[in-house]
């Protein structure tokens, strides 16, 4: 009973998102047909613009599915872009090595902090905190100059494009097909790839257990500690790798890289439906929730005259918004039982 | 029932989205312009925007889309993706870092829109990637700035003299800290009863610009003769420190003599009361020349590559009011209330 009582919460939660998505782009299609909206290019570009976003948004939903949550994931960016660029462009080393660094550093990152939340039973607030003043303070040890990466065989990847057999005819009648870069692909693919982990897997279904009741997950025989730490394992991991996106989009490291990614990452979640206390939340919402950040700033800009600093009023209100909507169900929950 | 509803929601908006497709808004002949700022960090920042703004008006036939990326990169590749399917006639990009351009203005360039940098410069493997740049000749800045003290010390009887000089350096590898030294290094270079005595950034900032001048006069107090602050900021907190060490400011023998840039209202205010003895312009108003190219790209004409813009130097007197560089005179002029009253930043 209880079981089906959770998943019409994240269903619901995530059908908000879905369809507020959709109401927010359409509206943007009527409003600002004039200025692109309507092409299929603007849409894609939600996804090549947040490629690493929507990442590392999915780590954070697996951690905030336990109830806890990571705020390193900006710093860990920003240390990855560091890391690669000063290897790829100082050190020599080949653009394949420089990947695997990323990656490695993101689980790094994982396994200590996985260690230091489930084994020590340290706030994650605080672990992660650490986490990030860390990051962001290596990198700023390995070189506090920007640095341009114009290693080939990276920019090859950065420059790659995947060309739709849809597109659009601009001013001047010459028809432009709509275009992915890899990072896009990337990052839908692992989107689902998490997506069907939590949904169709022990490993997943453990999450939302120990999320919604630790207590009842313990007594339920579950090995909470090693499912946790796996979870903390897995978001380091997806740092790592959205950290790596990240940088094929800006092709440059430097110390100010990807500051407030953290936090764009966990509002994103939230609007996607994910609970702050834990047990409620999928990939596929906070997917949502990315491209409704994104939808907010292309509107913005679209509109012109605006600030942009809109983007992040309107971003609170919704968070608002979601956190209600949440706080109202989770009181539902509690009159039932 | 909700489900039902939502989805009726849904297909009514979605239709009204795809019928809007058809609605495009006829095209007349203003000039759309994409403007990717910084963020507003600084008077300088602000009265940039500005500049761009009531320059690219509606009365004046343009029609200005501004983002402003808040400091980040990933905003402003954002907000460049955007204008590209606004098909903006100009992008104009003022970048907050100098690297990781290539990607976006290639597709800029695939799409056809000159792309117009501002102020700081980018780092790009292809120069057609942009159109052209604007901006301040900051090299030209430090030059004029020792031409002037060339010859205030000349018309003061101190040309023969030795004079020591410490150059408060901004944010090492930054556009102006680079053109500005090089026009510092220069000067002492041809002068050789002119030496350095300290070389040290102060990172743009007052705190920072006080804090090595504190050090530099514990060493060398006595011998200073100029300060050269690559940026208001530094001055002030150079000043501050050069009182506080029992020092005078000025202009005259035995006082240390300030220099400053940037002209900030502030900067200009502490010129007329004679604590800063020059301060040299970095002119924010980059909208007029940005329009100038424009409008022959528009006519079809070529533009050169780098554009920069006319600066300007003030000084706390009268003592010398003109230097030449290269053969080229400058205008060093005297403040006054009038002239900080009558700037627009």
């Amino acid at each position: 009973m209880k079981q089906r009582k959770k998943m019409t919460s994240t269903g619901f939660l995530l059908l908000i998102t879905i369809v507020l998505f959709f109401v927010m782009y359409a509206a943007g299609m009527v409003i600002f047909a004039d200025k692109g909206f309507a092409k299929p290019q603007m849409f894609l570009n939600l996804f090549v613009s947040n490629a690493g976003l929507l990442v590392i948004s999915c780590g954070l939903t697996i951690v905030m599915i336990t109830g806890g949550i990571d705020i390193s994931v900006g710093s860990v960016t920003a240390l990855v872009c560091m890391v690669m660029a000063d290897l790829m462009e100082n050190k020599g080393v080949s653009a394949y090595v420089a990947v695997l660094a990323a990656l490695l550093i993101g689980l790094a990152f994982g396994i200590v902090q996985g260690f230091l939340v489930t084994y020590m039973g340290i706030q994650p607030f605080i672990v992660t905190l650490a986490g990030m003043f860390f990051g962001r303070g290596m990198t700023a040890i390995i070189s506090t100059d920007m640095i341009s990466i114009k290693n080939e065989l990276f920019l090859k990847w950065a420059n790659y494009r995947f060309y739709m057999p849809f597109g659009s005819t601009n001013k001047k009648g010459k028809f432009i097909p709509a275009y992915i870069p890899p990072t896009v692909v990337i990052a839908i693919v692992v989107v689902l790839i998490i997506a069907i982990l939590l949904k169709y897997f022990k490993f997943g279904r453990k999450l939302y257990a120990i999320g919604g009741n630790r207590q009842s997950a313990l007594m339920m025989g579950l090995d909470v500690k090693k499912t946790m730490f796996r979870a903390y394992v897995l978001d380091g991991f997806l740092a790592g790798l959205g950290g790596f996106l990240f940088c094929l989009n800006s092709c440059a490291g430097f110390v100010e890289q990807a500051k407030g990614l953290e936090m764009d990452a966990i509002s994103s979640a939230v609007i996607g439906g994910t609970l702050l206390s834990g047990g409620v939340g999928t990939p596929i919402g906070s997917m949502f929730g990315v491209l409704i950040k994104g939808t907010i700033s292309s509107l913005i800009t679209a509109q012109g005259t605006l600030s942009s600093w809109w983007v992040r009023i309107v971003l609170s209100a919704l968070l608002c918004f979601f956190i209600v909507i949440q706080s109202v169900l989770a009181s539902a929950k509690k009159k039932k039982s | 029932m909700k489900k039902k509803m939502v989805t009726a929601l849904l297909a009514v908006s979605m239709l009204a989205g795809l019928s809007a497709v058809n609605v495009m808004a006829a095209d007349d002949d203003t000039i759309t312009v994409g403007f990717s700022q910084v963020g507003a960090e600084s008077d300088w920042r602000t009265a940039n925007t500005e500049s761009m703004k009531s320059t690219f008006s509606e009365e004046n036939g343009y029609e200005l889309i501004f983002d402003d990326a808040q400091q980040k990169q990933e905003n402003q590749l954002t907000a460049i993706r955007n204008f590209i399917q606004q098909e903006v006639d100009y992008i104009v990009l003022a970048p907050v870092t100098e690297t990781g351009w290539d990607t976006v203005l290639q597709e800029a360039k695939d799409a056809g829109i000159p792309v117009i940098i501002v102020d700081r410069m980018v780092d790009v493997s292809d120069d057609s990637l942009y159109t052209a740049w604007v901006g301040s000749n900051f090299k030209l800045e430090g030059q004029k700035a020792m031409a002037w003290l060339d010859a205030y010390l000349e018309a003061k009887g101190r040309g023969d003299e030795e004079i020591n000089l410490v150059d408060i350096q901004g944010t090492i590898g930054a556009s102006a800290q680079i053109g500005r030294t090089e026009g510092f290094d220069e000067a002492v270079e041809a002068h050789d009863n002119w030496t350095t005595l300290a070389q040290q950034s102060g990172e743009f900032t007052q705190a920072k610009g006080q804090e090595v001048m504190e050090s530099i006069l514990k060493q060398s107090g006595d011998d200073i003769d100029v300060v050269y602050c690559e940026n208001d900021n530094e001055a002030f907190g150079a000043i501050d420190a050069i009182k506080a060490a029992g020092y005078e400011v000025g202009g005259e023998e035995g006082q240390i003599l300030v220099m400053s840039f940037d002209t900030t209202n502030a900067g200009l205010t502490q010129t007329l009361s004679g604590e800063i003895t020059c301060d040299t312009e970095c002119n924010p108003l980059h909208g007029p020349r940005v329009e100038e190219i424009i409008q022959k790209l528009e006519a079809g004409e070529d533009v050169d590559k780098q554009a920069y813009v006319d600066e300007v130097a003030f000084a706390a007197d009268d003592t010398v009011t003109k230097v030449t560089i290269d053969g080229t005179d400058y205008d060093i002029t005297p403040i006054t209330q009038e002239i900080i009253d009558g700037r627009a930043y």
